[in-house]
């Protein structure tokens, strides 16, 4: 009797024995995904952790550079390849008077400068850049966010320009400086009664280093498709850099500037994404 | 036919005693560990990735229809309402695909996968581009690294390559898989033929696909060759296709391994990853013999 009854009593606590262990084991798991959930969450605070996975695009850029070489050609397309419509992101019309009233007079006051590390600062007219030797070329744009798109874009290379202004021996850096505020007001109040404010650096603006500047595919496009840049695209003028994704692609220039470093410019990353924590090397 | 060693050790005091062997050797465990945890960060930050343009497509560009869509719809009321497109069919996977709650929040969010599934658990790009760009060096590296020790530590022509005869076989281990029916005994020693066909698919199909795949999204390595090659995937966007696909056959091996794992003995298992001493369960005689 005795006996039978602990050997019942054993099977009773077996069969209660397993849900529990299951249960345990389900909690478990479940408290282990939230605890690395929460872990990496608070890792990404924590900018020594942010520090060093971006130091990451620094391996990425030397492995990259070295395995393509600084010369390899960003792939080339086929008429056939290109879209009717390209897509537009980001700034589709830049909110700015001074560009409205550049637009209105079809770009004819427009005039791209070139400054800083150079001999010789120059301005150029749109009809001053299209009588410089231009390149065609059908090519991918690649947006961070995941999308593609081809396009036929013509321009100058940037190489041309450079040769004329002859950079200095300091210049490390190419900056692209735009027409569109990208640090709006906060107000939304709609009064229109404030005036714009101008604040310093805050429009859209890239930069790259003089491998991407001298690359023969790096060209400022005034076409795209056979007609005028449209201003969705970044009318009058914008740069393409193929090798790297669309941020760098700066639309509604204004100013390139050659420069040794890019610390004093707005948020000392190299780019108005960079500032907002992309990568400042944006070929992957 | 009895040799020697069988005489003097019966089986029936074989499998009163637990036999231990020795698994895995140091660099396996320490590269296994590594890849789970490089893995799941890169899973989950890819699928961050993903959000910011949650559609898959075909070709070189994305001005086709996608192939894959996850997305939200906001109803009359207002109200996020999730959906998943699959070559024109659409399926409601509210709440978990298309829209979800983020911790804390009472309203759904548009977003294709689920906070619970993201690296970091809100929509932020360019931060999970920090960790799945790191944690990509750490994955192909040790995945190198596991490769060439593979190979010329003999783990890969020993333990991984299926002879002739389990190939023969394999109907067999097919049928004992689907019973859940596990060899015993001495047979635990070596991979089934099943498990060694899905390593290998694993570590020489789906691991370079994911990488080359994830390569190929780059503009700068597009320019290898001076470009063209990722036309060998279908193009950058098929290429993105296939990163993603080979990730859910990743996912797909990783449910089978950790349901394999938790029915053939957790802990031993364990043990056997962390220490690499395994627990061989006795030998039982109502099997077929398919190894003698």
């Amino acid at each position: 009797m005795m006996k039978r009854r602990t050997r019942e009593k054993q099977l009773q606590m077996q069969l209660e024995s397993q849900p529990p262990r299951r249960r345990f084991l389900r909690l478990s798991l479940a408290a282990l995904g939230a605890t690395v959930l929460s872990a990496c969450d608070r890792l990404t605070s924590n900018s020594t952790f942010v520090g060093a996975l971006e130091s990451a695009q620094n391996l990425s850029r030397a492995a990259q550079k070295l395995v393509t070489g600084r010369a390899a050609m960003a792939q080339e397309f086929t008429p056939a390849d290109i879209r009717a419509s390209f897509r537009s992101n980001g700034t589709i019309m830049p909110n700015s008077e001074q560009y409205d009233a550049l637009l209105k007079n079809n770009f004819a006051d427009w005039k791209l400068e070139v400054s800083g590390l150079v001999e010789k600062p120059m301005q150029f007219s749109l009809a001053d850049l299209r009588k410089l030797p231009s390149r065609t070329q059908i090519t991918r744009h690649d947006c961070v966010e995941g999308w593609s798109a081809i396009g036929k874009w013509k321009g100058v290379p940037l190489h041309h320009i450079l040769a004329l202004v002859k950079p200095l021996p300091d210049t490390q850096y190419v900056v692209f400086r735009c027409a569109d505020p990208m640090d709006e007001d906060d107000d939304d109040d709609d009064s229109g009664q404030q005036p714009k404010k101008e604040v310093k650096d805050s429009t859209y603006y890239e930069s790259v280093d003089l491998d991407d500047a001298y690359h023969p595919q790096t060209i400022l496009a005034y076409d795209l498709n056979d007609a005028a840049l449209p201003v969705k695209n970044g009318a009058p003028l914008r740069v393409r850099i193929e090798r790297q994704l669309g941020y760098k692609h700066a639309k509604y220039l204004m100013k390139i500037e050659l420069v040794k470093d890019f610390d004093h410019i707005r948020g000392g990353k190299g780019g108005y994404w960079e500032d907002e924590g992309y990568e400042w090397y944006a070929g992957i | 036919m009895p040799t020697e060693a069988n005489v003097a050790v019966p089986a029936t005091k074989r499998a009163a005693k637990p036999v231990m062997f020795y698994r895995h050797r140091l660099p396996v465990r320490i590269m296994h560990w590594i890849n789970v945890l490089s893995f799941f960060l890169m899973l989950m930050s890819g699928l961050t990735i993903f959000n910011a343009h949650p559609n898959l497509y075909w070709g070189k560009d994305s001005n086709s229809v996608p192939l894959l869509s996850i997305h939200a719809v906001e109803g009359a009321n207002g109200e996020l309402h999730g959906y998943t497109t699959i070559g024109g069919h659409s399926f409601d996977t509210n709440g978990v695909l298309g829209a979800s709650h983020e911790v804390g929040d009472a309203q759904l969010s548009d977003r294709a996968f689920p906070s619970w599934a993201t690296i970091p658990g809100r929509q932020w790009l360019s931060m999970a581009r920090n960790w799945h760009l790191a944690f990509a060096w750490i994955f192909v590296l040790n995945g190198i690294a596991y490769i060439a020790y593979a190979i010329f530590s003999g783990h890969l022509r020993r333990d991984m390559i299926p002879t002739a005869q389990e190939l023969r076989n394999i109907g067999a281990s097919i049928k004992d898989h689907l019973l859940l029916k596990h060899p015993s005994g001495e047979a635990v020693k070596r991979y089934n033929v099943l498990q060694n066909l899905a390593y290998l698919l694993v570590i020489f199909g789906l691991l370079p696909l994911i990488v080359v795949a994830g390569l190929a999204m780059s503009p700068r390595l597009d320019a290898l060759f001076n470009g063209g090659w990722v036309d060998v995937l279908g193009g950058r966007q098929s290429a993105r296709t296939l990163h993603f696909l080979a990730a859910l056959g990743l996912i797909g091996f990783v449910f089978v391994h950790v349901f394999e794992v938790i029915i053939t003995g957790l802990w031993n298992n364990m043990r056997s990853m962390i220490t690499g001493q395994y627990r061989l369960p006795p030998q039982t005689h109502d099997k077929t013999e398919k190894h003698s």
